[in-house]
């Protein structure tokens, strides 16, 4: 098969199937993502404007899934193709929302005017 | 070639005689010991228990796996990607209805619950490290943290379930807040002028009116202590045309019009007052705020549903671990559940900011 | 190859117990198998199964238009509603999505890749038993007031109607799971299950086409599947985020929708041109034209699916910007699609050309297809489309695509890989006429409606216009042909089955790696895992065919 013989020849040396962590870098993980959720609570107490705050908050929030994604959930030491999986999950995820975000943007004006004439009461 | 084709053909005809000399029990090696017997009896199979019969290794089956599971979570970004993208139109179009909506979430619990998962995470994956290393005692000792911390996670959600039934902040029609913006501690603490002058406003704007029954002053609330709030009339969304008098519409202008760009800002950006403060009426709620509850719940539902998927995936793996099946050879099922769970992790990473830290 | 009447055909050697059809008897040996085998037969006749009941719903609207106004007695405008709906939601989910790989698929993928089986047999049977559950939750609504809000189940009228939308769209929602399990356990069957020597570009473009697919359906069918949940929830609690009752929108649903079932038709049509691209070297014994231009064509066509679903939606109140990039971008999937209809041309141009019903199948196919894919253009034309929308000629479009495109690929590539499937010769006249049926059958159906449409006919409405009339009928009477054709395959596919196992290995003379095994093959595939040292279209030249076995050996060289 393709794939059977290569991996387990370059096996690590402790002979397993697959990279084992170690734990102080486990732990390390942890405590830098605790720190960046202090970080993401602390931050919302300045003001950065309308969208800065948002701005800030997914950024920390990539950084965040980052270091999971890379250390937790081992790409760092995986096959390539399971982060190009990943990769392209994601991009489908951001084509999807800029294009609905983007036309939603073009005909929220039928919206409003709508939303004029018949406004919305909660019965 | 066409020896190949003859060879395999001829075998077809005659079922397989052509076995060669079973080789040594290489694992990593294709061997044709399991060529003799096609539906893989061979000793390479034999040596591993938990090797499926159309694998030819552990390391073939364990990367299968992988790629299937990593497939599966790409499968599950997509899933939440609708709500993400049902979210992000509204926030773009109606951010009023956020910063509204938000002041009646606990930014402090869903920190906690951010903490928790992340917790389980370390303990996941360091479960997996156990596994690959067979230590068995530490592996149930992993398992068991992540399925507690799962199980507080659950338990904080609960009780932020049941504060806004009983505060009425639910979904659709069911939306039926018991108390302002401008009455809650959170916004209080954090805009007490702008708070003020909201009271001020209403105070105005509501003379004349019953007092609304807040949640204490519930009739026979003895009783009726844990009953969901009370059916009160709700108010109409938009409390503008209340103000049944020029006077008060004259009052309220006046005092809006005296305080500082500062004081406003929050009540603005909360759909509380209108950007044009001549144009305001009167204190409104926003019209929609009932969509930010509505993603809100589908969100953390959807969200909490996996979790309870993740807790029943991980009792499994805790059973088996406690019969000693993971071994640096086979530990695949607890690698996969745990890249599952920080899936789960991964998405309240950023649920946390979207629904909870609006500026 | 001589022409073959293998009615009584015996052959020479007596089968075998440990042929996958009879190693293990009785019904659990089938409900609880981890055979793929097995399983794409359990699919099959399940999917066949499905498309008698979505083709009776279609007989009955074509019934109810031979006259304007009511025709059918007891029929109701809101029960007409009813009957496309079922028609639509029922061929689409249960029958062309799971279609070809799930029924073909499942049976031969791991044959083309001289597997034992794919990569996680109990997913397997999972997703088989999830498309059950999903059938019976579809049936439900039928019987519970059946759904009329047409397949795409648009808002706001979806959260409105009375009608059994929830078991509809939640059986949706139950399928779609089938069908991303699938799609899981293909990719990585063909990234980890290949033989030694079968690198990608020896894959048999069968594999192509399904890899294709299976990225379609893990990326685009979990979508649908929140957007169906997103719909349920709003009917049931009024969350309001479609309902614009409630401040929704009722474009993000179709924005939604159309996210996953444009790349859906994709998921429908990529695994037919994979099986054309298995039948037309076969039967014009050459290797394919340009094969590594059709391989790759597969990928681009999945992934510029994704780019496109707006042009079902240019006259929903979508921007005219978000309309121009969409239809820029359909422009494009035209190139994919037409360098694989050139080079199947290219394929056959002087090759040895037979005539069987696979082959048939696949020269409809070309000429159908392209119909169907041309006027595909026609309707990606903004300016034209706004005429053409919702009108005759999309209904005309799309069954162009899928019942000649799907379908008939799918036709083909049933009685392709019959022999190999079960053993038996099917009966080729019988298989010829009932081609020759369903092509004109087909044809006398769609094509009037192309001409209905752009007259200003429009889709799924009950009552028309008096001077429609003669279309209409004349459409209706090419439905019950095409009904009558589908008998006829059946019966001659199906009349096989009670004779004793009589095909020989190798019946076409092809030379992927499915033919080198016994008809029926054994539970276990292949005696020796085979091993690859050319391509999949390699050596027509070293086959003869033998008389006595009736199908092709290795030249005796």
């Amino acid at each position: 098969m393709a794939d059977s013989k290569a991996p387990s020849q370059d096996a690590p040396h402790n002979h397993g199937l697959a990279h084992t962590t170690p734990v102080w870098l486990l732990v390390s993980i942890l405590l830098v993502l605790m720190f960046l959720t202090v970080l993401t609570v602390a931050v919302t107490s300045f003001d950065l404007g309308a969208q800065g705050n948002l701005v800030v908050a997914m950024v920390i929030a990539t950084i965040k899934a980052g270091l999971v994604v890379t250390f937790f959930m081992h790409l760092a030491w995986d096959k390539r193709f399971h982060a190009i999986a990943l990769a392209a999950g994601v991009l489908f995820l951001i084509l999807f929302l800029a294009m609905v975000v983007a036309d939603r943007g073009e005909y929220q004006i039928d919206i409003d005017r709508h939303g004029e004439k018949y406004p919305f009461k909660v019965k | 070639m066409t020896d190949t084709t003859s060879e395999t053909q001829s075998n077809s005809e005659t079922h397989g005689h052509s076995a060669p000399p079973p080789g040594e029990p290489e694992p990593h090696e294709q061997t044709e010991a399991h060529a003799a017997n096609g539906h893989g009896g061979g000793h390479g199979h034999s040596q591993y228990p938990h090797l499926a019969h159309h694998f030819d290794s552990p390391q073939q089956q364990f990367d299968a796996g992988k790629l299937g599971i990593w497939l599966f979570l790409v499968q599950e970004v997509l899933f939440f990607a609708g709500l993400f993208c049902a979210y992000t139109v509204y926030r773009a179009q109606h951010p009023e209805i956020f910063v509204y909506a938000h002041y009646h979430l606990d930014t402090t619990m869903g920190a906690v619950n951010t903490c928790v998962l992340l917790v389980s995470s370390l303990t996941a994956a360091w479960a997996v490290r156990n596994a690959q290393l067979g230590e068995k005692n530490k592996l149930v000792v992993n398992i068991s943290i992540t399925i507690l911390c799962a199980f507080v996670f659950l338990g904080v959600k609960y009780k932020e379930y049941a504060h806004k039934v009983h505060e009425g902040t639910l979904w659709g029609h069911h939306f039926n807040p018991q108390h302002e913006l401008w009455e809650l501690d959170s916004f209080k603490s954090k805009h007490p002028e702008s708070a003020k002058l909201a009271e001020k406003i209403a105070a105005i704007q509501f003379e004349g009116q019953p007092k609304r029954k807040g949640h204490g002053e519930r009739e026979g609330s003895g009783a009726e202590a844990k009953a969901p709030a009370p059916k009160t009339p709700p108010l109409p969304a938009a409390m503008a045309g209340a103000a049944d008098s020029d006077m008060k519409v004259r009052r309220i202008q006046s005092l809006l019009l005296q305080a500082s760009d500062e004081t406003l800002r929050p009540l603005v950006a909360a759909g509380i007052i209108k950007h044009n403060v001549l144009a305001t009426t009167g204190l409104e709620r926003p019209a929609t705020a009932h969509i930010f509850f509505g993603i809100y719940f589908f969100m953390t539902g959807l969200h909490g549903i996996h979790v309870i998927a993740g807790i029943i995936v991980w009792i499994w793996m805790l059973l088996k671990a406690q019969r000693g099946q993971f071994g640096p050879n086979y530990f695949g099922p607890i690698d996969y559940a745990a890249l599952y769970w920080h899936l789960v992790d991964l998405v309240w990473i950023y649920l946390f900011p979207l629904l909870y830290l609006i500026h | 190859m001589a022409t073959t009447t293998t009615t009584d055909f015996v052959s020479p050697e007596p089968s075998t117990t440990d042929n996958y059809l009879n190693n293990e008897k009785g019904l659990l040996s089938w409900l609880l198998t981890l055979d793929h085998k097995r399983i794409g037969v359990m699919y099959l006749f399940s999917v066949l199964a499905s498309f008698a009941l979505g083709g009776t719903f279609a007989l009955l609207i074509r019934a109810e238009l031979w006259t304007p106004g009511p025709t059918l007695p007891g029929v109701t405008a809101d029960m007409y509603n009813q009957f496309f709906t079922l028609h639509g939601a029922i061929m689409v989910f249960l029958v062309i999505i799971p279609g070809i790989p799930a029924a073909l698929g499942n049976i031969i993928l791991p044959l083309q890749l001289g597997a034992k089986d794919v990569a996680f047999p109990r997913l397997n049977l999972m997703s088989y038993h999830v498309w059950i559950l999903g059938a019976c939750f579809m049936l439900l609504s039928l019987v519970l007031g059946a759904a009329d809000t047409g397949w795409t189940f648009y808002t706001p009228y979806s959260t409105m109607t009375e009608t059994a939308v929830i078991p509809a769209a939640f059986g949706a929602f139950v399928l779609g799971f089938s069908s991303i399990f699938t799609g899981l356990n293909f990719i990585v069957t063909i990234h980890k299950l290949r033989p030694k020597g079968m690198t990608w570009f020896r894959m048999p473009l069968f594999v192509w086409a399904l890899y294709s697919t299976a990225l379609i359906q893990v990326l685009a069918t979990p979508v649908i599947a929140i957007t169906l949940l997103m719909l349920i929830v709003e009917r049931t609690l009024g969350i309001g985020i479609f309902d614009p009752a409630l401040g929704g929108d009722p474009v993000l649903f179709q924005h939604f929708f159309w996210f996953y079932s444009h790349p859906a038709v994709y998921i429908m049509i990529v695994p037919a041109f994979g099986v054309i691209s298995e039948i037309i070297p076969v039967f014009s014994r050459k290797p394919i034209f340009g094969y590594k231009f059709i391989a790759l064509s597969s990928v681009a066509i999945a992934i510029l699916g994704f780019l496109v679903w707006g042009h079902h939606m240019f006259t929903s109140g979508q921007s005219v910007l978000a309309g121009t990039i969409f239809s820029a971008i359909t422009f494009l999937i035209a190139i994919p699609t037409a360098i694989k209809t050139f080079n199947w041309l290219a394929t056959m141009y002087k090759g040895r050309i037979h005539l069987e019903t696979p082959m048939l199948y696949a020269l409809a196919f070309l000429w159908v297809f392209t119909i169907g894919g041309v006027t595909g253009m026609f309707l990606a034309v903004m300016s034209v489309d706004v005429h053409l929308h919702d009108t005759y000629f999309v209904v005309a479009h799309f069954h162009y695509v899928m019942m000649g495109g799907s379908i008939t690929a799918f036709l083909g590539g049933l009685h392709y890989w019959w022999p190999k499937a079960f053993g038996r010769m099917y009966n080729e006249q019988i298989g010829r006429i009932g081609a020759l049926i369903v092509f004109v059958g087909l044809n006398l159906t769609f094509f009037p409606q192309f001409i209905l449409g752009s007259r200003g006919m429009p889709r799924r409405y009950y009552n028309y216009l008096e001077e429609f009339e003669g279309l209409h009928q004349l459409s209706t009477i090419g439905a019950f042909a095409l009904g009558l054709g589908f008998l006829l395959t059946a019966y001659g596919l199906l009349s096989s089955l009670r004779k004793k196992f009589d095909a020989p290995a190798n019946p076409w003379g092809a030379t992927t790696l499915e033919w080198q095994t016994a008809s029926p093959p054994p539970y276990y595939n292949f005696a020796t895992p085979p091993e690859v040292t050319q391509g999949p279209y390699d050596g027509y030249e070293n086959l003869e065919y033998d008389e006595k076995i009736r199908g092709y050996v290795p030249t005796k060289a």
